[in-house]
């Protein structure tokens, strides 16, 4: 089963330079990924992705089938690499933030809010109570539009369409949310080290007001359409099953872990920004297959528009950042009639702040799962090393265990359940 | 046999060509406007008013594509299979009526193109010619999910043949005659969907998997085979493959509502003749909207599901519909 003998060229970046030659691999060179059965071709290699409809992203998947089932899987990822983590030492702590939406597009004011946190743990800058509730609020909010996101394109990959339009429609209430906080639809950098950016505008309340009225109702259109349906039923039961011990083995966390029985939750494990005052439960299921994993994140987008509610019910007044000016910009009104907040302002806006040296891992769930960053300071005004545990990379490197022994048509049910994002993955 | 009858023949011929082609035209229109009201949409509206102009805009594009062929593909196969697939769903509507006999032009016209005494037979031969098509399309592509896609038609056409074929008998033995001109006859007073419950559920599952449609479009699947069997065909080759699947959509609304709804049969028929097509036509729109319908609801079956449910519920099922129909009809009608 060699391939062609015709050698791919890439075009070298600088005209003169000679030709590099890009070295194809043959069969032979990835042995150890495949059974024995490969080469003989009674089994079929497909390489599916990074161009394929399935697969969330640019993911590509080297998958050995015989007939329709599922041999091996083996996840090649790095189509996205964006080198996000390493651009981020080379730029001011404010600066290196803008960076951080663009990782998990899905969840982008979670990973600002992961980073701020490390940033307030290393600097101790104290968020006010109306920034915190305002953190929870849009947070949750990201979580739902992520959720929605999930629900329809992991149900159109089982080619339940009509779900992902639906769910479409009630994103764009959230984004709408986003837009009218920060400007910005889905890369806001609303959250900043010590608060946020600015408060929310009047019309905020009714808006989130608005969701929470009204997406309870649609999740019972979505679980009219697909958690009674037979035909749903029969393509999740079963499929795509992992345990809890594996689970724990190979790192993963979130939804995909809640599905195998064990309710671990970093915002019951861990509360940041005054979670713990919050009443909401971590849904679980024990069966961990793709089915169970569509109920718990079903039930958690309830859990959230629940949080969502509370936190609006309870919204302190009061300043949305910390009033440390060491880190925190004054306010424009302060900049005319201060010298001090002039100097303030010239500093941050040129050299940016200066944490004290040391190191720092926070964390967060995102509905993927843990989302952490470890932030180190050498006590200078650029991040000396940040990195992200992303939850996506466990996820994936557990596809293969997931997809095992199933059809190629569940290997889509599967990689749709456990919500990879790619950005996340490659950073 | 005179000339006037083979002109006759001829211009019936060519009018059941020119709607159904036409038919496909708009049927393509028709699922985007239902699919996108249903899914919260608009759906075309910008080619003419509410984008009736909108095929015509589609074929346009499709005619002026770049017409792909694979390096490696087996060229006369992979050109002729297109063609193997639209024929028979050209063709497969001949027998069925639009209208009881009309009297133009000094003559007695009845509204079919061949009354022919084996029609349910001809309907079943030819629907099975189709598959080759497909199947040969996906062979021939040189490339892995067109051959699997290919595969799974085939697989799929062995699961529904027979259910299929045992739920049309259900009303050729409550009509006596295999001619659907007979059949639709025989249901002047009674619809046999209320003789045959069972057997029109089977005919309608059973011939949704026979065309491919959701949630039975296991060989397109374009969520897992990108698009399965003409996943390397560009241009008007694609466009017959779909041409195939939206002309044999009607194709299987015509005969359904011939079989179980009474087909062209309606009040005032016999005073009126000419509301015969009007009446078909009523009952061809609202057996789409039930395709498309359930392609808006449903889920993709899987494939080993699919064939187990065609051998282990719906063949047996049929036999046990079949039997029992032949019984009473002995027993009530002999």
């Amino acid at each position: 089963m060699k391939r062609s003998n015709r050698k791919n060229r890439a075009v070298s970046a600088e005209p003169g330079e000679s030709m590099r030659e890009i070295q194809e691999f043959t069969l032979d060179e990835l042995r150890h990924l495949f059974s024995p059965r490969a080469q003989t071709g009674e089994t079929m290699v497909l390489n599916m992705g990074p161009q394929h409809p399935s697969t969330h992203g640019v993911l590509r998947l080297i998958v050995e089938l015989d007939g329709e089932t599922v041999v091996n899987c083996v996840p090649d990822i790095g189509f996205l690499h964006t080198g996000i983590e390493k651009n981020m030492e080379y730029k001011t702590y404010l600066k290196a933030e803008v960076m951080t939406d663009r990782m998990d597009y899905l969840y982008s004011i979670g990973n600002n809010l992961v980073y701020c946190l490390a940033i307030e743990k290393l600097t101790g800058l104290k968020p006010p109570p109306r920034a915190d509730a305002i953190r929870v609020i849009l947070t949750e909010l990201s979580r739902l539009q992520s959720h929605l996101i999930w629900i329809g394109t992991s149900s159109l990959d089982l080619a339940a369409m009509s779900t992902f339009l639906y769910a479409m429609r009630e994103r764009e209430m959230i984004l709408d949310i986003f837009e009218l906080v920060s400007g910005q639809r889905m890369m806001t950098t609303y959250i900043r080290p010590g608060g946020l950016w600015r408060d929310v505008p009047a019309e905020f309340e009714a808006a989130v007001r608005h969701v929470v009225d009204v997406l309870p109702k649609r999740i019972d259109e979505y679980e009219a359409l697909l958690t009674k349906n037979l035909l749903f039923i029969d393509r999740t039961k079963g499929i795509g099953k992992i345990d809890t011990a594996t689970c724990l083995a190979w790192n993963v966390s979130g939804p995909t872990l809640r599905a195998t029985g064990l309710a671990q939750d970093q915002r019951k494990s861990n509360p940041y920004s005054g979670y713990g005052q919050y009443d909401f439960d971590i849904p679980t299921q024990k069966e961990g297959d793709v089915y169970a994993r569509y109920l718990v994140r079903v039930a958690e987008m309830r859990e959230s528009v629940k949080i969502i509610s509370q936190a609006l019910d309870k919204l302190p007044y009061g300043p949305v950042i910390d009033n440390n000016r060491k880190f925190v910009p004054p306010p424009r009104s302060e900049i005319g009639v201060s010298m001090e907040s002039l100097i303030h302002h010239f500093k941050l806006w040129t050299e940016g702040f200066t944490p004290p040296a040391g190191a720092v891992y926070s964390s967060i769930e995102s509905p993927r799962g843990e989302l952490g960053v470890f932030l180190e300071s050498d006590g200078g005004p650029k991040p000396f090393r940040v990195h992200y545990r992303t939850p996506s990379i466990p996820l994936l490197q557990v596809i293969p265990i997931l997809a095992k022994g199933h059809f190629v048509a569940d290997l889509v049910g599967i990689i749709g359940s456990i919500d990879i994002i790619l950005g996340d993955a490659d950073r | 046999m005179n000339a006037a009858l083979i002109w006759e023949w001829i211009i019936k011929s060519v009018i059941v060509l020119l709607v159904m082609t036409a038919g496909f035209a708009y049927v393509t229109w028709y699922e985007r406007k239902v699919l996108a009201r249903m899914q919260a949409r608009i759906g075309p509206n910008r080619a003419g008013w509410a984008g009736l102009l909108q095929p015509i805009a589609d074929a346009v594009k499709l005619i002026f594509k770049e017409e792909l062929v694979p390096d490696k593909a087996d060229k006369v196969i992979f050109i002729l299979a297109p063609v193997i697939t639209v024929i028979p769903a050209l063709i497969i509507t001949a027998v069925v009526p639009w209208g009881p006999t009309v009297h133009l032009f000094g003559r007695d016209i009845a509204l079919s193109v061949a009354n022919i005494n084996l029609g349910a037979l001809y309907i079943l031969t030819v629907t099975s010619i189709s598959v080759y098509g497909i199947t040969l399309a996906g062979w021939s592509s040189n490339n892995k999910y067109a051959t699997l896609g290919g595969l799974r038609a085939t697989a799929q056409m062995i699961s529904y043949e027979l259910a299929l074929g045992m739920a049309m008998l259900g009303p050729i033995l409550l009509a006596g005659s295999m001619s659907l001109t007979d059949i639709v006859n025989a249901q002047q007073h009674l619809w046999y969907i209320v003789l045959q419950p069972v057997g029109a559920l089977i005919y309608m599952v059973a011939t949704i998997a026979e065309i491919n449609r959701a949630p039975f479009d296991m060989p397109e699947a374009e969520q897992e085979l990108t698009a399965g069997y003409h996943v390397e065909y560009s241009g008007m080759k694609f466009a017959l493959f779909f041409m195939a699947e939206y002309i044999k959509m009607i194709a299987i609304s015509m005969i359904g509502a011939s079989l179980f709804l009474g087909g062209f049969q309606g009040p005032f028929l016999s005073t009126f003749p000419w509301l015969g097509p009007i009446y078909l036509f009523i009952k061809v729109v609202v057996l789409l909207f039930g395709l498309i319908w359930i392609r808006a609801t449903f889920p993709r079956i899987r494939y080993d599901r699919l064939m187990s449910f065609g051998w282990k519920i719906l063949f047996p099922l049929s036999v046990v519909n079949l039997m029992v129909t032949a019984v009473v009809v002995r027993l009530v009608g002999g």
